[in-house]
């Protein structure tokens, strides 16, 4: 039985009580997945061609602006990266230095053939796929991807947010 | 109202390139090995030894004033040629308009060439490349470093015995190499979804 005498309840006709106006009940999970999937912030991050692509998608014909996805010039307040484009072997610790900077919750989109698997680059100078160093959540095939294809992908990611379960601490 | 006077010197058009190829041939008779053509191009092809005074020449030549180096690069003509490589100078006449091509001959084991930089200031970064990815000496190159590559990888990636993937992957390049294991080591400080 629970007690409703502290919660403030509101008696509108007999035996039926509501809430106040303004409380709204919900799960921690709920509302702080909500959160993160309305604000995701991509650090800016382009590496080769996909990097245009994605420019084009957060420009106003596209409007990633409408998912809360805006670009933040600087990892430290950025949610994920979007690796758009070749990772050349050299990058590579770059890249990664930009992810190690991000701040947990962090999130890694891996945009383009090159950056899932090295695409066409079967060379000495191309890692195979940024996931030999990154974890990646989601992968988006194209060469490049088109704008709607880059938005598909971080709706992706918003639904793998949305699903996600206690994810507040490294310890949980 | 003020009338602006402009004047525009418009010099002959520029000499065949055929003609050039013959005033080489004529100051340098024992440097030129080979006149070549291909589609109206024309290569000069050039022993190693006096290639900076052949260049300088035709940079300075008031009738020919190639002042403008277009690109140089260098050919790997590995099982095709018993010279191996060849530096390869595309020239063109801001002036007089017209162009030529100079490829100088530098075999494996003597991997020298003297450096244009003095001639060209923007040969620098040509040369650079060049020697990261051929390994050849620019001697009296200011800078000569690597350009593309890390400056610690092993090997010239352009050089035709040059494997595509590169080298052995326990073999990789160190910097990368790092990085995969420190990524494993971080791994421990993630957040489990």
């Amino acid at each position: 039985m629970i007690d409703t005498s502290t919660m403030g309840l509101i008696q509108v006709e007999e035996d039926v009580k509501i809430l106040p106006p303004n409380i709204i009940i919900t799960s921690f999970d709920k509302i702080i997945n909500w959160g993160r999937l309305s604000s995701l912030w991509p650090t800016t991050f382009g590496l080769a061609c996909c990097a245009i692509e994605m420019m084009a998608t957060g420009a106003s014909h596209y409007d990633f602006d409408r998912f809360g996805i805006i670009f933040r010039g600087s990892p430290r307040q950025a949610d994920c990266v979007i690796v758009a484009g070749t990772v050349t072997k050299k990058m590579a610790p770059i890249v990664r230095r930009v992810y190690d900077q991000i701040p947990e919750p962090r999130y890694v989109v891996a945009m383009g053939s090159c950056a899932c698997t090295g695409g066409v680059f079967r060379t000495y100078s191309t890692v195979q796929g940024c996931d030999s160093f990154l974890p990646v959540d989601v992968y988006i095939p194209g060469c490049p991807p088109r704008p709607e294809t880059l938005l598909e992908g971080m709706m992706m990611l918003q639904e793998k947010i949305r699903n996600e379960r206690a994810r507040w601490s490294p310890w949980r | 109202m003020a009338v602006t006077e402009v004047r525009i010197t418009v010099y002959p058009a520029g000499i065949n390139p055929k003609e050039i190829a013959e005033k080489v041939k004529e100051k340098f008779p024992d440097q030129v090995v080979e006149v070549a053509e291909f589609r109206d191009q024309v290569s000069v092809i050039v022993k190693k030894g006096q290639s900076a005074a052949i260049l300088r020449y035709l940079h300075d030549d008031p009738f020919l004033s190639l002042d403008h180096l277009q690109d140089l690069t260098a050919v790997d003509y590995l099982n095709k040629k018993d010279i191996r490589f060849e530096v390869v100078y595309n020239l063109y006449s801001m002036k007089y308009r017209h162009a030529i091509r100079i490829r100088a001959q530098v075999p494996e084991n003597d991997l020298k060439i003297s450096s244009v930089v003095p001639i060209w200031e923007g040969a620098d970064w040509h040369e650079r490349e060049c020697f990261d990815m051929f390994g050849i000496d620019f001697i009296g190159h200011p800078d000569l470093r690597r350009i593309l590559m890390p400056e610690d990888w092993e090997g010239h990636p352009l050089r035709k015995d040059y494997p595509l993937k590169g080298p052995e992957f326990d073999k990789d390049w160190p910097g990368f190499t790092d990085v995969i294991k420190r990524s494993k080591e971080l791994r421990e400080f993630e957040w489990e979804g």
